[in-house]
């Protein structure tokens, strides 16, 4: 009978954030962990809760990227864990909390915080259905629903700069949710989103970095949305200023 | 007063504050195109604006006379202050046409194209900057 097969392992150093409420600052724990080439990061996290030291804390679901809840900056990028694999990062791996956002623990930081912004943008959740061309509708399924894609990790406001140095700054997630209402209001209001986002620390506080367009792990593409609520923007004020056309409804 | 000593202060329980502040501008980690334009148009303008007060300087040198003028004019023509030049036409075209790149992605006229068009402006950068240079130290 043949041995079953076994894939190598390697030594994987990592550096966690550490800080729980009431510590005065942070520090940083290391933890040898191996791990196949084929194992991501949040594998690496969940392999310490488990083996070393159970009272780290992390957020975590899917492991694919739909659910957003990893988001975590590995070696100063942000990133999602689950789809970040350590054979693609150096010796060491240094995991963070997402920046930007207020830390609750270790590496969890208060969404809250984050979803802020989002019920003044209109946050709609929802949009309509896209079938692939050729695909069939399952059976007993009348009607689908799709998620936005953004998936609400956190990931763009800790890649940008200017959230990091001002924090009355909407961010790229919230004025993303405005750009989408103005794209496709459904029934939300498109004025109060437009006039939420049109502020100077709404889309004019952005510096067109694009560090969160990049980062975006779902192709959301926040910096556009920012540009094109800009040129929304822009057009809604000359229609108030010189009574052109007709306000944005 | 109570005479009570004041309370030491000690760390709060709630979540805590974790901005990455200006600093966070020039921390070159996990950063692509965008972010580096970002930073380096902040670095050459506080560039382009120390030279203007230097400028504003060496033009007070005219109230001095010809000696002065000329004294500065010789120091002018020194090879690390052309050296200095070239730095300055670098700043100048990088934050210049960076600052095309914000004008026509910040009013979505290209905004889903904003990383070709920085690579394209520094391509036509670059082409300038050798010209400027070779016209420099010619």
């Amino acid at each position: 009978m043949a041995e079953p097969q076994t894939t190598p392992t390697r030594p994987v150093r990592f550096r966690v954030h550490r800080r729980k409420a009431g510590d005065s600052g942070g520090r940083y724990d290391s933890f040898e962990v191996q791990l196949d080439e084929q194992r991501t990061v949040l594998d690496g996290l969940v392999a310490i809760r488990k083996e070393q030291d159970p009272s780290l804390t992390f957020r975590h679901s899917c492991f694919h990227a739909s659910c957003g809840t990893c988001g975590m900056r590995v070696n100063g990028a942000d990133v999602l864990a689950c789809v970040t694999k350590v054979a693609d990062l150096g010796p060491t791996v240094t995991v963070e909390p997402l920046a930007n956002i207020p830390l609750v623990s270790d590496l969890v930081v208060d969404m809250g915080a984050f979803y802020g912004p989002f019920s003044r943008a209109g946050r709609p959740l929802l949009r309509e259905s896209e079938l692939v061309p050729g695909s069939q509708r399952a059976e007993g399924i009348d009607v689908l629903t799709r998620y936005e894609d953004c998936i609400e990790c956190g990931i763009c406001v800790s890649a940008c700069p200017l959230t990091g140095s001002d924090p009355r700054y909407a961010g790229p997630a919230a004025l993303c949710a405005a750009g989408r209402v103005i794209e496709e209001p459904r029934d939300a209001d498109r004025l109060a989103a437009l006039r939420f986002a049109d502020g100077s620390h709404g889309v004019w506080r952005c510096h067109v970095a694009y560090e969160c367009t990049g980062a975006c792990p779902s192709n959301a593409d926040p910096g556009a949305h920012i540009m094109r609520l800009r040129r929304a923007a822009t057009a809604d004020r000359f229609r108030r200023w010189f009574g052109v056309g007709r306000a944005a409804r | 007063m109570s005479g009570q000593r004041p309370a030491a202060p000690v760390a709060t329980a709630g979540p805590v504050e974790r901005r990455r502040g200006w600093t966070g501008w020039f921390d070159p980690r996990g950063r692509r195109l965008g972010g580096w334009a970002f930073a380096l148009n902040r670095l050459t303008g506080l560039g382009l604006v120390a030279y203007l007060y230097l400028h504003l300087g060496v033009l007070f040198l005219l109230s001095q006379g010809p000696d002065g003028w000329d004294a500065f004019v010789d120091v002018a023509l020194s090879p690390p202050i052309l050296v200095m030049d070239v730095v300055l036409i670098f700043g100048m075209l990088l934050h210049g046409l960076n600052g095309i790149r914000v004008g026509l992605v910040g009013y979505g006229m290209v905004a889903t194209r904003q990383g070709a068009l920085f690579v394209g402006l520094m391509i036509i950068g670059a082409i300038v900057l050798l010209a400027a240079t070779l016209r420099v130290f010619a």
